[in-house]
C-alpha cells in the first residue's frame, strides 16, 4: 500500500533511487578530487581562492544530494528502476544519430548530409509514406537555406566541395 | 520626450521591423506546437542572433518569449494540452468552454486577456523606468552579489516538494561554471588535463543539451497522439468586449504578473496562482472556476503575459536573470559587449526604452496576427510528436555546431541532452542548473570585488540596499524553514492517523462489538447499583 510519504512525493517512483545514488556518487567523486583539480594560492583571501566556488558548488551537491537520498521514501531498487534505466539507455541511440550527423557534415557538406539525415531518421521513426518523405526533404532544404543561406550561421563547407568547379565551389562553401 | 524620440530612432530600421515580425509570428507558431516551447526555440536561435545587432537579436528573442504564450493558449483551449508550460492553468477554464461549444469565445478571451497583460506591464515599466534609473546605480558589487544570492535561493525554494534536489542541481550549475581556466590567478579547475575543458563549458552548449536535445529525445521516445480539433465558429472580437466587463480581475492579475516578473526566480506560475486564487475568492460565481469561467481564463492569461516585460527589469537594471529565458538573453548582451546593469540604465536609457517599445509593438502585432490567422494556425497542433523530435534534433545541430564548429561541444551537448531527458522523466527541474551557472558566475566576480573593501564581515551589509537584501534573504529562508516544519508536522499527523486506523472489515466489526459490549456493561452495572438494597452489615 502507498504510504503518506510516498503519496506526497513529487514525481514518479521509477528511477528516483537510481538517480539519487548516481548523483551523490558523482558529487562525492568530484569533491574527492578537489585537492588535485584546483589550487590553493598563498596570501589570498578565502573568497578569492580558485578553489572556493568549485567547493561551494560541490559542497551543495553533496549536502543537498545526500539529504535528498536520505529523505527518499524508497530504499530498495525494484524491477521498475531497472526498466527505467533501460529507458534512459535507449535514448543513446538518438544521441549517436546526432553525433553521426555532426561528424559527417564537415566531410560531405551541410545540405547533402541534412537531406539524407532528416528522411533517414523520419524513416527510422516509422514515417514511411511518400508525403512524409517529401516533407522531410523539404524541411531539410529549408533549414539549410534559412540558417546557412539567409542567417549566415558559421557552418563550414564540406570537404567534398573542394572537388567542385570554380564558381560552384565558392557558392557551395558559402551557402550550402 | 527626447528620450522617446531617441528610442524610436533606434527602432526605425528595416531589420528591427523584420525582427519584430519574425519574432511575433514565430513565437506564436512555436507556442502553438505542444512540445516545442520558447526555451527550445530561443536555445536554437541564440547563436544565429550573435551575428545581428544587439537590438535586432534581442527583438527576435523577446518576440518569441513574449508571443509564445499567446500561441500556447490555442492547444490549451482546443485540445486540453498546454502549448507552453505556463499555459497549464488556461486548460482549467479554456477547455471546458470548448467542450460546451464555445472555442471561439475562449480563444478570443485568452487573446484579449494576454494583450491586456502584455500592454499593462510594458506601460508600467516605461513609467517605472526613471525610478529604476535612479535606484540601479545604488547597486554596487555587494548588492549585486546579494541580489544574485537571493535570486538563486528564490529559485530553489520555489520548487515546492523538490527543494533538496533543486538545491543540488543549482550546486551542479555553480560547479559547471567554475570548470576551466580561472580568470584571476590563471589556474586550472577541474579540467582533468584535457585541453577542451580549459575554455570552460559554454552556457549555450548546456542550454542546448538540457532544453533542445532533451526535448527531442522525449519526443522521439513517445507515441504520436491523435488530436481532434473543435470547429471554430463566431467572431474573435467578442473577447475584448467581455474583458471590458471584468476590469478589476484583469488589472489585479496584470499587477501580480508585473510584481512576480520583477522578483528573480518567481515568474509566471506564482503570478498565475495568486491571480487565479484572487479571482476565485472575489468572484460572484466561484463555483464556475475550473468549469469554463471567463474570470478564471482572464486571470490566468493576463498574469502570464504580464511577466516577460517585467522579467527584463532585473536583467537590464542589475544584470541578473530571474529565469532560464532571460539567462539565455544575457549571453546576447555579453557577445556584443553590452553589459546589462546599472550603467546600462545610466548611459543607454534610450536602448532600454527602445526594448520596451518593441515589446509594446509586438503585442499589437501578435493580436492582429491572431485575429486573422487563428483558423489556419490551429493546424500546427497536428504535427506528429516524433517528426517534431526529428526536426528539433536537426535544428539543435545548428545551435551547437555554429558556436565554435566543435564536435566536442556537440558531444557535451548530447551528454547534457541525455541528462536533461533523465531529469524530465523524473519530473525534476532543469532551470536551477542554468541559473546556477549564470548566477554562480556573477556571484564569483561580485563577491571577489565586494570583499576587496571589506575588513569585517558586517561591513558587507553596511549600506542600506545591501542590508535590505540581506534581511530579505533571512526572511525567505526563515519562511521556508517554517513551511518545512509545518509540512513535517502535517505529514506526521497524517501518518499517525493512517497507522491508528483499521480499514479492514473484520477490524471494524471487532471495534463495534467492543464498543457495544462496553455500553452494555455500563448499563448493567448502573442497573445493579440502583436495584441492590443497601447492605446493613448484619448478615
Amino acid at each position: 500500500m502507498t504510504t503518506e510519504r510516498e503519496r506526497r512525493f513529487v514525481g514518479p517512483r521509477r528511477g528516483q533511487l537510481l538517480f539519487a545514488l548516481g548523483f551523490l556518487a558523482l558529487s562525492v567523486l568530484l569533491l574527492s578530487q578537489i585537492g588535485r583539480e584546483t589550487d590553493w594560492v598563498e596570501k589570498t583571501r578565502l573568497t578569492a581562492q580558485p578553489r572556493f566556488w568549485p567547493a561551494i558548488g560541490l559542497g551543495v551537491m553533496v549536502l543537498a544530494g545526500g539529504l535528498h537520498l536520505w529523505r527518499l521514501p524508497w530504499k530498495r531498487l525494484t524491477r521498475f528502476d531497472r526498466a527505467e534505466a533501460r529507458k534512459w539507455l535507449s535514448v543513446l541511440e538518438f544521441a549517436l544519430w546526432f553525433m553521426a550527423y555532426v561528424l559527417i557534415v564537415p566531410i560531405l557538406g551541410y545540405l547533402p548530409v541534412t537531406m539524407i539525415f532528416v528522411p533517414a531518421l523520419a524513416w527510422r521513426m516509422g514515417y514511411r509514406t511518400r508525403f512524409m518523405m517529401i516533407l522531410s526533404v523539404l524541411f531539410a532544404v529549408s533549414v539549410v537555406v534559412v540558417f546557412k543561406g539567409f542567417l549566415s550561421v558559421r557552418i563550414p563547407g564540406g570537404m567534398v566541395y573542394e572537388y567542385l568547379p570554380g564558381a560552384l565551389r565558392s557558392f557551395a562553401i558559402l551557402y550550402l | 520626450m527626447e528620450l522617446l524620440a531617441d528610442s524610436l530612432m533606434i527602432l526605425a530600421r528595416w531589420d528591427v521591423v523584420l525582427a519584430l515580425l519574425v519574432g511575433s509570428v514565430g513565437g506564436v507558431l512555436i507556442g502553438a506546437i505542444p512540445g516545442v516551447g520558447p526555451p527550445v526555440a530561443i536555445a536554437i536561435l541564440l547563436p544565429a542572433t550573435f551575428s545581428m545587432d544587439p537590438i535586432v537579436g534581442l527583438t527576435v528573442l523577446l518576440g518569441i518569449y513574449g508571443s509564445s504564450m499567446y500561441g500556447g493558449a490555442i492547444p490549451a483551449i482546443l485540445i486540453n494540452t498546454p502549448g507552453t508550460a505556463v499555459n497549464a492553468l488556461t486548460t482549467y477554464d479554456g477547455y471546458p468552454m470548448t467542450a460546451r461549444g464555445e472555442p471561439r469565445r475562449a480563444l478570443s478571451l485568452a487573446y484579449s486577456a494576454s494583450f491586456f497583460g502584455g500592454i499593462f506591464s510594458v506601460i508600467c515599466l516605461i513609467l517605472f523606468a526613471p525610478v529604476l534609473a535612479r535606484v540601479a546605480p545604488m547597486f554596487g558589487s555587494r548588492e549585486i552579489f546579494l541580489a544574485a544570492l537571493l535570486g538563486i535561493i528564490l529559485v530553489i525554494v520555489a520548487h515546492r516538494g523538490q527543494t533538496l534536489i533543486a538545491a543540488a542541481l543549482a550546486g551542479l550549475g555553480i560547479f559547471i561554471q567554475s570548470v576551466g581556466l580561472e580568470p584571476v590567478k590563471y589556474t586550472q579547475r577541474y579540467t582533468f588535463d584535457q585541453p577542451f575543458l580549459s575554455g570552460g563549458i559554454d552556457l549555450i552548449v548546456v542550454v542546448m543539451g538540457l532544453f533542445a536535445l532533451s526535448q527531442a529525445f522525449v519526443l522521439l521516445t513517445t507515441e504520436d497522439e491523435k488530436t481532434r480539433l473543435a470547429k471554430l465558429r463566431g467572431g474573435l472580437f467578442q473577447g475584448l468586449r467581455e474583458l471590458g466587463r471584468h476590469p478589476r480581475v484583469a488589472t489585479v492579475s496584470a499587477s501580480f504578473g508585473v510584481l512576480m516578473g520583477i522578483i528573480p526566480g518567481v515568474g509566471e506560475f506564482t503570478a498565475q496562482f495568486l491571480s487565479y486564487t484572487y479571482a476565485r475568492r472575489t468572484s460572484k460565481r466561484p463555483q464556475d472556476f475550473g468549469r469554463g469561467s471567463s474570470e478564471g481564463l482572464i486571470a490566468a492569461e493576463t498574469a502570464n503575459n504580464a511577466v516577460p516585460a517585467a522579467a527584463m527589469v532585473p536583467l537590464l537594471a542589475l544584470g541578473i536573470p530571474g529565469e532560464a529565458l532571460t539567462a539565455m538573453m544575457l549571453s546576447v548582451f555579453y557577445v556584443h559587449n553590452v553589459v546589462p546593469g546599472p550603467n546600462l540604465f545610466k548611459n543607454e536609457m534610450d536602448f532600454v526604452v527602445a526594448l520596451y517599445i518593441s515589446l509594446l509593438i509586438l503585442n499589437v502585432l501578435v493580436l492582429a496576427f491572431l485575429l486573422v490567422a487563428t483558423k489556419p494556425l490551429v493546424q500546427v497542433v497536428r504535427i506528429p510528436n516524433r517528426f517534431l523530435g526529428v526536426c528539433i534534433l536537426t535544428l539543435s545541430f545548428v545551435g551547437v555546431y555554429s558556436l565554435r564548429n566543435s564536435a566536442t561541444d556537440c558531444l557535451i551537448a548530447a551528454g547534457f541532452g541525455v541528462f536533461g531527458y533523465i531529469l524530465k522523466r523524473l519530473d525534476m527541474p532543469v532551470v536551477p542548473i542554468i541559473l546556477g551557472m549564470v548566477l554562480g558566475g556573477i556571484m564569483e566576480v561580485k563577491l571577489r570585488a565586494g570583499m576587496a573593501r571589506v575588513k569585517e564581515p558586517l561591513d558587507f551589509i553596511d549600506r542600506p540596499i545591501a542590508f535590505i537584501l540581506f534581511v530579505a534573504i533571512i526572511l525567505v529562508l526563515a519562511a521556508h524553514f517554517v513551511r518545512i516544519w509545518r509540512e513535517r508536522a502535517e505529514l506526521k499527523e497524517a501518518e499517525w492517523q493512517i497507522t491508528n486506523r483499521s480499514t479492514r472489515f473484520g477490524g471494524l466489526l471487532s471495534r463495534r462489538r467492543s464498543s457495544l459490549l462496553r455500553a452494555r456493561g455500563r448499563t448493567v452495572k448502573k442497573r445493579h447499583s440502583t436495584s441492590r438494597p443497601p447492605s446493613t452489615g448484619r448478615d
